[in-house]
């Protein structure tokens, strides 16, 4: 567990939280009756074994799945359905499990879309190139800058995402939702299917989000090393229902969580 | 000799503009929302349908005005009604919508303009002149309506390639092209970029139908020219503007040529009859170049990690 932990965020400081999320698809239920919180400040992971409904939480989060049942206030605002352009005005941004980037874009152009909602000027000054439209590109294009550098990937600037190695493709995922600013950062599996090197710089780059920036981040992780040294609080699903909910600690003795990781004869 | 090949060439290549213009409707959604919209066809028709009648009871200017209003309004119903439905389905389903909205736009549009062969009279010059007659003997025949054709086909072009790739708004075009989701993740509003891009599409189909319907007036044959378009994207790749246009000018000219070289050899040393090559020759190139280089000249490299 960190040094910072958890017990130093106050309980009333939740950002997000979910109360009784069911969602199916068809007959199959992915999410049954989830409640949980996000604190403010926190860095919250959400593991479990495959098909717990760990993606499908954050999709419910960020507005891809509408679930038939529940509610999710952000910020105090609760509403039944999240539309993913509200998630993104409100300042959720997320990378995916299997990397979703703009492959033929150059990694600039896709960091550079992180900042999309931060623009205001109109197209048509956009098209015509002058006055506060270009100062602003500029302002902009100087936030991206301290990205690339803080991500440590100036020299694949101009390069094509589809031509990078899968490690570095994360990292310019990263990249491009750290440029929306955001106050919750959703992370599904930053770390899978990278080496113990690149998962050691991840992992830097999570702490230092959360630490310099003050971002909340909810992440979902495999690798339980990782999860214990960098999370604050551990929800843990099971085929869609929350078994246990705690500090890194308290969830790694818990009986059902053993059981659900290890395989028990019910 | 050369006289009459060069007159063949240039009417190939005015031909070919317009064959350009009909590929960029279909570029322009392509690559906004990888949707191959095979209603571009229909739209042709249906704009210039539209234009035609409507010309008929107003003033030229009045109707294109209205016309551009119609297709807009268009473009909004396709999004309200069938995209925003069909949000991050599969490439092929999507397809098939707008098969859907192909067949039924060529009828609508009949059921509300009437079948018959209409005219659109832009008032250009029709006689057909000669130019460059000292370089060749008699001097070469074109026709200015098609060159007027091909100059505001080429400033469609330039306009449309610097906002594809110069603004914000092209880049969220791109993003959105590249992935739906992640597009979504950073809160660029899928439904406003769609809409935009058909609005601007159907502009580009109106002017494709205004220009083939004053050459050879408009009728249900005018959705076919669409079909026309499709060795053109080969050629040109499906995500590139340029392609749209080096493809179309190398189907008009590369068709007409044939017809006319090939034909005769052809003729004389296999003793066949020798005609029909314009209505195979495009398809026959595509073909080839789906065999030797599948993202045609100007597409986007395919690259596929395993």
């Amino acid at each position: 567990m960190r040094a910072s932990a958890g017990p130093d965020v106050a309980a009333g400081d939740v950002l997000l939280s979910v109360g009784g999320v069911s969602l199916s698809f068809g007959g199959v239920t992915a999410l049954a009756d989830v409640s949980f919180d996000i604190r403010k400040g926190e860095i919250r992971a959400i593991i479990g074994p495959n098909g717990a409904g760990k993606t499908s939480m954050l999709n419910v989060i960020n507005g891809f799945y509408r679930p038939q049942h529940g509610r999710i206030t952000f910020r105090g605002q609760t509403r039944a359905t999240m539309r993913p352009y509200d998630a993104a005005h409100g300042g959720i941004a997320r990378t995916f499990q299997n990397v979703a980037l703009f492959r033929g874009m150059t990694a600039l152009d896709n960091i550079m879309a992180g900042r999309t909602l931060k623009m205001h000027r109109g197209f048509l000054w956009q098209i015509i190139r002058v006055g506060p439209a270009q100062s602003e590109e500029v302002a902009h294009r100087l936030k991206v800058e301290e990205i690339i550098d803080f991500l440590e990937i100036p020299h694949i600037r101009r390069i094509p995402v589809g031509r990078l190695p899968y490690g570095l493709q994360k990292r310019v995922e990263l990249g491009r939702a750290l440029a929306m600013e955001p106050d919750l950062l959703l992370l599904d599996e930053p770390m899978a299917g990278m080496n113990l090197e690149e998962k050691e710089d991840m992992s830097r780059y999570i702490v230092d989000v959360n630490d310099h920036f003050g971002t909340t981040i909810a992440l979902i992780e495999h690798d339980m090393g990782v999860v214990m040294d960098l999370s604050d609080r551990v929800v843990v699903l099971e085929y869609g229902r929350k078994i246990a909910d705690g500090t890194p600690n308290e969830v790694k003795s818990d009986q059902k969580v053993i059981d659900a990781y290890l395989g028990v004869k019910h | 000799m050369l006289g009459p090949i060069f007159e063949t060439l240039i009417g190939g290549l005015l031909t070919g503009v317009l064959y350009s213009l009909v590929a960029l409707g279909f570029v322009l959604i392509f690559k906004a929302s990888g949707v191959f919209n095979f209603a571009q066809g229909a739209m042709v028709l249906f704009a210039a349908l539209s234009l035609a009648r409507l010309s008929e009871v107003m003033p030229f200017l009045a109707a294109l005005a209205l016309t551009v209003l119609i297709m807009i309004a268009l473009a909004y119903a396709i999004e309200f009604l069938v995209l925003r439905h069909l949000v991050n389905q599969e490439g092929i389903i999507l397809f098939m919508a707008t098969l859907g909205v192909a067949y039924f736009l060529d009828g609508f549009g009949q059921t509300i303009w009437g079948s018959d062969i209409y005219k659109i009279d832009l008032g250009l010059p029709k006689n057909p002149v000669f130019i460059l007659e000292s370089v060749f003997a008699g001097g070469l025949l074109i026709d200015p309506s098609e060159l007027i054709a091909a100059v505001i086909c080429a400033v469609l072009v330039a306009v449309l390639a610097v906002f594809f790739q110069f603004t914000r708004v092209g880049r969220a075009l791109r993003a959105v092209a590249d992935d739906h989701q992640a597009a979504q993740s950073v809160g660029i509003p899928l439904d406003h970029i769609w809409l935009m891009v058909w609005a601007v599409a159907g502009i580009v189909a109106l002017v494709a139908g205004m220009m083939w319907g004053a050459k050879l007036g408009v009728q249900f044959s005018l959705a076919l020219v669409a079909l026309k378009a499709l060795p053109v994207l080969i050629l040109g790749g499906f995500t590139s503007i340029p392609g749209a246009i080096v493809g179309g000018l190398i189907i008009g000219a590369g068709e007409k040529l044939a017809e006319v070289l090939l034909g005769p050899v052809l003729i004389r040393w296999f003793d066949l009859a020798g005609g029909g090559i314009e209505n195979w020759f495009a398809y026959m190139l595509a073909l080839m170049f789906l065999l030797f280089r599948p993202q045609g000249l100007f597409g986007e490299k395919i690259i596929e990690r395993v």
